[in-house]
């Protein structure tokens, strides 16, 4: 394992800080695992039994091997952590590592004899896979700008934290009927696809300028589509935690546990609809004890503690240089910073033709030596399947887009056509019944082409190889989904899905397209959205403008 | 079967019941069969499925000397939610058994949310069962159980 003073973790960088009891608290976890496989193989564990405790930890079982999927604590990871993944790729794995759209990162080519030591690896960086799998509470996330963009009214981290903690091994809660993913934001502005998870929270202020919670329930992608729906307006910061036990135990109680397709939150809630399931969340915020499970506010300023701003330099507003390819860069890749003179830089995962989300250990280790330069040492991981370096001086950009260029990882491209999200499909994933990544990699190709000679601007393609949806296909602005068809790879295209504000599930254009199909009809689509577009408009506000028609003319008009 | 309590096999002393006629001593039957139980001069117990809602069982509660739960496969976790409830909403003092599909990985979440007894396989080694219990000592959420019962966010600015 690497030496101290490579794991030095940086002074500035934001990350929760693990106590003593933290620590302990992973060592033990980590030997229950290590028995848990023993009993396993002495027999003592049947699979049956084993599978959901291995998952727990992270551990799936794909094509080809293992998979151990790290949990990256709502995406926020310091440069020591990064290069602990760099070594963890290139000492237990082929090298690389896989960002995910849950802001964890996978290794695919994982032994299931290197498990314990790889998480004793991960231990040593304060970091772990608990709950990345399973029938649990997941790996919150949040927006990969926390605390550092201008229109956040409260840091999501410390709230995502305090769920961190709370969903941990919880005594109720960790044999679900199935998944459960919570997603906390700070700004109006959704990033984070907020109302496609089972619970979405949104952190506000009262007039008085205390914090509470707009809560909405019910959302989650899979075989059946569905937008979350408001639950509470403004819960008061103390009953955080009794709103989301009350929630847990309703959903524990009376979610479906027989069909896995019907097993998730979503289904509850629309079968009792959103009064009926909210009537029973009351019912039990009734019966339940304030004391024990009051957020106290000496609880969050402990937690705030941990994310205190980095001490920013008085840095002067600049002229940046007029590089064209820098410039593009800049336009795409970075966002505006409360802080005066700082921004937030995104690095694409996306290179033209590549894999989403891939990134080399090579590729870690520059980025935790830029990220030790320009960003108190500090990265974010984005449900884009990109990394984040959130404050960046902007008389720096420069020095550290040339370091990204060298490291192959300046793709100018963030929310563009090329920025698509894609899962892992059929070259690795078990569930899968298509292939994702060179469907994604043909696309890419096609749309950089046409995003050169037409400026297509905001754009979202998402892929997912099966319909359990890992790559957001439904609101992507082109979503796509691999099926099988005869035996046969077969793609459907849905149009004008969208995440964030103007959340909306994608339609059906048509009959599905075969795998050597699909790319051009990504590029008809498009070419029909520049015939028809006005100044300036996106693809989706075309399609919304004009409807599926032309869409449909042009893909399916007998020629 | 053997019953587990605080790490430890231990004599039964009850018997369940699920029909034919009811024998002398504790008894542990199904809901159905409460009101022909109750009356009698002797421990009483119930045992109910993990799709019963608690609440029905309030009557009977300040009667019952046992309410037993069940996780009828492992992966189950309706059973976790009866026994907080039995113990947080209900009060209730009485032993929580546990039975059914229980894997030793399970006994330290039941035992924080108020369990007192597993029904384990035959030829099961209590000593499996102390050690997945003590594995994992640290616990971050509120229990029902003595041990521990404040959640460690709020320990830690206690």
């Amino acid at each position: 394992m690497p030496e101290a003073p490579f794991l030095r973790v940086p002074e500035h960088a934001r990350t929760y800080r693990y106590d003593a009891v933290d620590r302990e608290f992973l060592a033990q976890r980590i030997a229950e695992f290590r028995g848990q496989v023993r009993r396993r193989l002495a027999g003592e564990l049947t699979e049956d039994e084993f599978k959901p405790l291995r998952l727990m930890n992270g551990l799936y079982l794909q094509l080809h091997a293992y998979m151990l999927r790290v949990a990256i604590p709502y995406g926020v990871l310091n440069s020591a952590q990064l290069r602990q993944l760099a070594y963890i790729a290139r000492r237990w794995d082929r090298g690389w590592g896989h960002f995910t759209t849950r802001q964890n990162i996978q290794f695919n080519w994982t032994r299931l004899v290197d498990v314990p030591e790889m998480l004793e690896a991960l231990a040593a960086v304060d970091m772990h896979a608990i709950q990345t799998s399973g029938n649990c509470i997941r790996n919150t996330t949040t927006d990969e700008f926390a605390g550092a963009s201008p229109d956040e009214v409260a840091d999501p981290r410390v709230y995502a934290e305090i769920l961190r903690q709370w969903s941990s091994l919880h005594p109720e809660f960790t044999w679900l009927p199935r998944k459960f993913k919570i997603a906390v934001r700070g700004a109006e502005d959704d990033r984070i696809a907020s109302r496609t998870h089972d619970v979405a929270v949104q952190l506000k202020r009262d007039p008085a300028g205390a914090v509470g919670f707009t809560i909405h329930v019910g959302g989650g992608m899979g075989r059946t589509p569905i937008l979350g729906v408001p639950l509470f307006d403004f819960v008061p910061e103390a009953e955080f935690l009794r709103v989301m036990e009350a929630i847990l135990r309703v959903y524990n109680a009376l979610g479906q546990r027989e069909n896995i397709y019907r097993a998730r939150i979503k289904i509850l809630v629309r079968d009792l609809g959103r009064d009926g399931f909210l009537a029973l969340v009351q019912d039990e915020l009734a019966r339940m004890p304030v004391e024990p499970y009051r957020l106290a506010p000496e609880v969050v300023q402990a937690i705030r503690a941990h994310f205190a701003p980095p001490p920013f330099a008085a840095a002067e507003a600049v002229a940046l240089p007029a590089d064209p390819a820098f410039a593009a860069w800049v336009r795409h890749n970075t966002r505006p910073h409360r802080q005066p003179g700082y921004a937030s830089a995104v690095i694409s995962l996306k290179p033209v033709g590549g894999i989403p989300g891939d990134a080399t250990a090579e590729q870690m280790e520059a980025l935790a030596e830029l990220a030790d330069r320009h960003g108190f040492g500090e990265l974010r991981v984005s449900h884009t399947q990109n990394l984040v370096l959130p404050h960046v001086r902007r008389d720096e950009l420069h020095a550290l887009w040339q370091g990204l260029r060298a490291a192959g990882l300046a793709t100018a491209n963030f929310g563009q056509g090329t920025d698509i999200i894609a899962c892992p499909g059929l070259d690795y994933c078990a569930l899968a019944n298509a292939r994702s990544i060179p469907i994604s990699q043909q696309i890419s190709e096609r749309v950089d082409a046409l995003d050169r000679a037409h400026a297509l601007g905001e754009l979202q393609i998402k892929i997912s190889g099966c319909i359990n949806a890992c790559g957001h296909h439904h609101v992507g602005h082109i979503g796509i989904l691999g099926v099988d068809k005869h035996g046969a790879e077969a793609y459907q295209i849905t149009l004008g899905g969208a995440p964030g504000n103007d959340a909306a599930i994608g339609e059906l254009i048509g009959p599905s397209f075969g795998y050597d199909a699909v790319a051009g009809a990504v590029e008809t689509i498009l070419r029909t959205h520049i015939a028809h577009r006005q100044p300036g408009e996106r693809f989706l506000d075309t399609y919304r403008r004009i409807g599926q028609a032309p869409f449909k003319e042009a893909l399916y008009a007998v020629a | 079967m053997p019953l587990l309590e605080d790490g430890r096999l231990v004599a039964d002393h009850w018997a369940s019941v699920a029909d034919g006629p009811l024998p002398e001593g504790a008894v542990i039957v199904p809901p159905a069969r409460l009101a022909e139980a109750a009356p009698r001069n002797a421990p009483l117990g119930v045992s109910i499925g993990n799709d019963v809602q608690v609440d029905t069982l309030a009557p009977w509660l300040p009667r019952l000397a046992l309410v037993q739960v069940t996780l009828p496969k492992s992966k189950d976790g309706r059973a976790f939610s009866q026994i907080r409830a039995l113990r947080e909403y209900h009060g209730f003092r009485g032993e929580i058994r546990v039975a059914g599909h229980v894997i030793p990985d399970h006994y330290a979440m039941l035992l924080r949310c108020g369990a007192s007894t597993v029904v384990v396989p035959e030829g099961s080694d209590p000593a499996v069962w102390r050690a997945a219990r003590r594995v994992v000592s640290i616990a971050y959420q509120h229990a029902q159980s003595a041990e521990q019962p404040l959640a460690l966010l709020r320990r830690r600015v206690a």
